[in-house]
């Protein structure tokens, strides 16, 4: 079982594959990209692109913060810097060096944290990030982006590689659905409608993407016309795609594999507060750390299902 | 574009760190806050960097590829650094008086994205030398012939981030890479010693690959000597490890004011007024 199975959609690759397949090819045409790694580019998907780019690759161990610095100073230098960790590491571990040494100054270092969320499953709560979106957020100037779908990943890579400034890209472990089997127009910032409706909206990113197709299927299968958003950027929030949510659906659900605390609900609920005030509902991890399980069993456990999407979508239309 | 740095002589670099001291105690006094004993220790080694002939710099093309880099990663000193970068003509002397006010490029720590000439914004410590190990390998990538120089404080060196760039630095033979340790003995609430012990330094850095060096940072001709040895360095990075003193230039004054740290305040009109009046003596 996979979300999207549901609703046919087909099984593709992690988004963190896609990330380093995109890096990979781009490499080849940019030889401004340069990588730093902290030891972990086989979980990340960096190796490959270090494998053919030795002389612009450095791997300066498990040393989160210094990894961050020796990127900022590749930037300072004309580079497109990316670096990579685990979500947790990279966010947690290092974040005062993405404050202070990369957003401060607004160098060019793209930061990318693999294994986001609660469905990495077995390596348990540790390994798990679950709060980085937030922190990421909290970066002033930072761009954040959370593609749902190998399609899309390979899309953001190349837009966040070839937009200038400092980004954040969040890939998961877990194989995730393919939402466009037919490729996207992808724009940083701007969300793309995967399905259209007009009774309630569901905003969603990541993984929960395909958990909000299969919440769709099955709210139509009970009279139920639901819009979903793939609002990939978390900053900046497309702010039109939520008024237009709200002035035409008059309700909104926003899943997330995050805490609730900072991440993408935190985004629309501001904008739609300020643009229209409907009412929404939040599917999230709440205020709690998860623990080692299977992906989809620690999904229903914590409540990241489409059927926790379905019950707030029809709270919301029966107010 | 081209190297346009000033070469001095002895006699005139001895000079010029007067003349740095001077402007350091001004526009501390004048801003009512900062830290000139921070930067007073670090002036033989910026004025040796920057009119020594070490230096390629060119303050018209501040981002000139071929330059070498200057990082303070003590970035609580840089009122040092701005003294010295005015005298070197990236901006007029009398900006100096502008030091930490709203509107100025001059803030109370460096700020690459407002002040050309700054190579990292610095402030929270411990970050300086991985920027610098950057800018290191991107400009041997680049083949630029640049020198990459960062000057951190010995209170700084409890970061545990520096002790992760220096084994990078080492992993990636960093010729090109002098680190300086501005020795002055002292941290924000007590000598070095007493708060957190990390002598012997050079010993440290030698355990971890590096090429030493410890020198008398307050007198001129061993700076200058020490950077000569480390720029004919050729298979990994050098530290300097400068001994010197907080406030160097001004010691009687602190002295009579019980206070040899004096961390992180100015020195009042009247003791300012002192303190040019001492300089200029010597």
């Amino acid at each position: 079982m996979y979300y999207g199975e549901a609703s046919g959609l087909k099984l593709g690759h992690a988004t963190r594959d896609a990330f380093g397949d995109a890096l990979l090819a781009l490499g080849v045409s940019h030889p401004e990209i340069a990588v730093v790694d902290g030891d972990v580019g086989n979980s990340t998907r960096t190796e490959p692109f270090a494998k053919a780019h030795p002389e612009r690759s450095f791997n300066v161990g498990i040393a989160e913060s210094d990894m961050v610095g020796v990127a900022a100073g590749l930037a300072a230098c004309g580079k497109t810097a990316v670096v990579s960790s685990f979500a947790c590491f990279l966010l947690c571990n290092a974040y005062d060096q993405l404050r202070m040494s990369v957003a401060f100054p607004g160098l060019n270092v793209k930061f990318v944290g693999s294994h986001a969320g609660i469905s990495i499953g077995a390596d348990g709560p540790s390994q798990m990030g679950i709060e980085d979106v937030s922190l990421a957020c909290s970066l002033p100037g930072v761009k954040v982006i959370v593609p749902c779908d190998a399609t899309s990943t390979a899309k953001a890579t190349e837009a966040m590689l070839l937009e200038a400034g400092p980004m954040y890209l969040r890939t998961g472990r877990e194989k995730a659905a393919i939402v466009y089997p037919d490729g996207c127009d992808f724009e940083i910032g701007k969300a793309i409608q995967v399905r259209a409706g007009d009774d309630v909206t569901i905003i969603a990113n990541g993984l929960m993407v395909a958990a909000a197709i299969d919440a769709a299927t099955e709210l139509a299968r009970q009279g139920i016309s639901a819009r979903v958003l793939d609002m990939h950027t978390v900053k900046p929030i497309d702010e039109q795609a939520i008024a237009a949510a709200a002035q035409e659906t008059r309700a909104i659900v926003v899943a997330e594999e995050h805490l609730a605390h900072g991440g993408l609900g935190a985004a629309v609920a501001m904008a739609a507060a300020r643009i229209n005030p409907v009412p929404m509902a939040f599917v999230n991890i709440g205020d709690c750390f998860a623990e080692s399980g299977d992906a989809y069993g620690l999904l229903e456990k914590y409540g990241l299902t489409p059927a926790a999407i379905v019950d707030a979508a029809r709270t919301l239309t029966q107010r | 574009m081209a190297n346009e740095a000033k070469r001095l002589n002895v006699d005139e670099l001895k000079n010029m760190a007067r003349v740095l001291r001077e402007h350091i105690v001004r526009m501390t006094t004048a801003a009512g806050s900062g830290h000139p004993t921070s930067s007073m220790s670090a002036v033989e080694i910026v004025t040796a960097l920057y009119f020594g002939g070490l230096m390629k710099y060119n303050p018209q093309e501040p981002h000139w590829p071929g330059r070498d880099r200057f990082i303070l990663s003590k970035g609580h000193a840089v009122p040092v650094l701005y003294a010295a970068m005015a005298e070197a003509g990236y901006f007029s002397v009398d900006e100096l008086k502008t030091l930490r006010q709203l509107g100025s490029p001059l803030e109370g720590h460096p700020n690459m994205r407002r002040l050309p000439g700054i190579e990292a914004s610095t402030g929270s410590l411990g970050q300086g030398l991985s920027i610098g190990v950057g800018h290191a390998l991107a400009t041997r990538l680049d083949k630029t012939g640049s020198h990459v120089y960062v000057v951190m404080g010995d209170g700084e060196l409890g970061e545990g981030q520096v002790w992760e760039a220096v084994a990078t630095a080492h992993k990636y033979k960093l010729s090109n890479l002098t680190a300086i340790v501005d020795q002055n003995g002292f941290q924000q609430t007590g000598a070095t010693h007493d708060v957190l012990d990390l002598t012997p330094v050079a010993d440290k850095f030698a355990a971890f690959g590096w090429h030493t060096q410890t020198i008398e940072g307050n007198q001129i001709e061993p700076v200058l000597s020490a950077f000569d040895t480390a720029l004919k360095v050729t298979d990994g990075p050098t530290v300097i490890v400068a001994k010197t003193k907080k406030g160097f230039g001004i010691l009687p004054i602190l002295e009579e004011e019980h206070d040899m740290n004096y961390h992180g305040k100015p020195l009042s009109p009247a003791l300012a007024e002192k303190a040019l009046a001492l300089l200029a003596q010597n």
